[in-house]
């Protein structure tokens, strides 16, 4: 920078001081109302909000594969290192599921005979979408994963996502080509459920522990630990039948319950199209707003 | 400043080099890291860069880009939007406002002021939740977190200092 002259220096470098500290004020205000009109309503800033992460989400995905690739080869490491005692406990656990296997075809011919008996109505055909997780939230407070599919791979609002073993959440925001999933221990997550053999009906609710509570549970239900929790399919968000966890706890804070799936150590997800139009349709959402 | 093109473009590039760094750390902490519970785990890399860049080099990390930061961070983290664009604007604003008491101090007097920020900074976003979902929630989280942020600052700021060194001083 050329120097300036005297006068001028004397009186510009107050002004740009102040100017410095208005700018400053501005921003942390502007902060402020952006966080107040979030509260306000949620889905103002939804399109930008999805704009930005498709813009990231290349570079997310291209960054997440070295340290998948990593954490495969530490896996591996580890696997080989107790593989005897794996082996052992393998063949045991294969032993009792074959008895398993031979009593589920039984059951699965009698129910067969028994469906057909009854015209029974079988549930909808489903549709997959399978896709990797590309990020894992940043927040401390916050529990949600960004996956790499998005609207034009037909990924919709409220869909569930799913692995192997269980639920682990719903798609909450879609942009073009990457979505986000409100993962079950999220502080905002509410699943009706029902529990145990009984099925008592009740809303699993996450409270951003690693252990989500149910909740709004009938004042004389039976729960015992282990009971096996199961999506209800009220609301019409998620199907039923989804395995989700099992009671883990039941104290004097609530009942907890211990999920399937650890959603930390997740790579690929799997969501499921059940052609459901669910409670959590946005477009609905919004119009319903307007009328009340 | 005179020079060739490339020249030029060397100084841009290194005067942009705290903002770029700050928005690298932003999608770093974001990047699934498969370890068990890692987003309780994951210490505040971009607020290491506002507290760093702001005692050290407040000239090229001015408030817009702080703003720029914390935004991507509140999107990306897919929190409440405006959160850490709070959090990390109020900590930069007294970074700058108290580098003149950290100025040629120890690296221990530096580290204890980052304990400081970082303490306040969690506690404003467990505070702002919790009244953004009308409800208290478990601060657990973020005790782990915190212990981690603490920990990982010296390695940081050491990766900072190095990068401070080829930075070019302006005026």
């Amino acid at each position: 920078m050329a120097k300036r002259p005297e006068p001028f220096q004397r009186v510009a470098a107050p002004l740009r001081a102040m100017a410095q500290r208005f700018a400053f004020l501005f921003l942390l205000i502007a902060a402020g109302g952006v966080l107040l009109l979030g509260k306000a309503d949620p889905r103002v800033f939804d399109r930008a909000r999805m704009v930005v992460t498709d813009g990231f989400a290349p570079v997310l995905d291209a960054l997440s594969r070295p340290i998948a690739t990593g954490a495969a080869i530490f896996d591996e490491a580890s696997f080989l290192v107790d593989l005897r005692q794996q082996n052992e406990a393998l063949r045991a656990e294969n032993a009792r599921l074959i008895q398993w296997h031979t009593a589920a075809r039984n059951l699965a011919a009698e129910n067969e005979r028994l469906r057909g008996l009854l015209n029974f109505v079988p549930d909808n055909a489903s549709q997959f979408i399978s896709a990797r997780v590309i990020a894992d939230t940043g927040g401390t407070f916050v529990r949600s994963m960004l996956i790499n599919a998005g609207r034009r791979d037909g990924v919709r609002v409220g869909l569930p996502v799913v692995v192997g073993a269980g639920l682990i959440g719903r798609v909450v925001d879609i942009g073009q080509r990457s979505s986000r999933i409100l993962l079950i221990d999220d502080l905002n997550s509410r699943i009706p459920v029902v529990v145990g053999p009984d099925r008592e009906r009740a809303v699993l609710a996450g409270d951003n522990s690693l252990q989500p509570k149910l909740i709004y549970l009938a004042a004389n239900a039976q729960v015992r630990q282990g009971a096996r929790i199961m999506t209800s399919g009220q609301g019409g968000v998620f199907p039923p039948g989804i395995p989700v966890g099992a009671v883990s706890s039941i104290g004097a804070k609530g009942i907890r319950v211990e999920t399937f799936v650890t959603t930390s150590e997740l790579e690929y997800i799997r969501i499921i199209d059940y052609g459901l139009a669910g409670v959590l349709d946005s477009e609905r959402h919004r119009t319903a707003d307007r009328e009340y | 400043m005179k020079g060739t093109v490339w020249q030029r473009l060397d100084f841009v590039a290194r005067i942009m080099t705290p903002l770029l760094v700050s928005l690298c750390l932003v999608v770093v902490s974001v990047i699934p890291l498969r370890l068990p519970e890692a987003s309780f785990v994951v210490p505040m890399l971009a607020l290491m860069a506002v507290y760093y860049w702001g005692l050290h080099r407040a000239d090229l990390l001015p408030a817009p880009a702080i703003f720029v930061i914390g935004f991507l961070q509140d999107i990306l983290s897919g929190g409440p939007l405006g959160i850490n664009t709070l959090i990390f604007l109020a900590a930069y604003g007294i970074c700058v406002s108290q580098r003149r008491f950290f100025y040629a101090k120890s690296f221990l007097v530096v580290w204890w002021g980052f304990m400081v920020v970082a303490a306040g900074a969690l506690i404003v976003e467990w505070v702002l939740i919790s009244a953004f979902v009308e409800a208290l929630i478990s601060p657990r989280p973020a005790y782990f977190k915190y212990l981690m942020t603490i920990a990982l600052y010296p390695v940081v700021a050491w990766l900072f200092a190095r990068m401070q060194r080829t930075l070019p001083v302006v005026e």
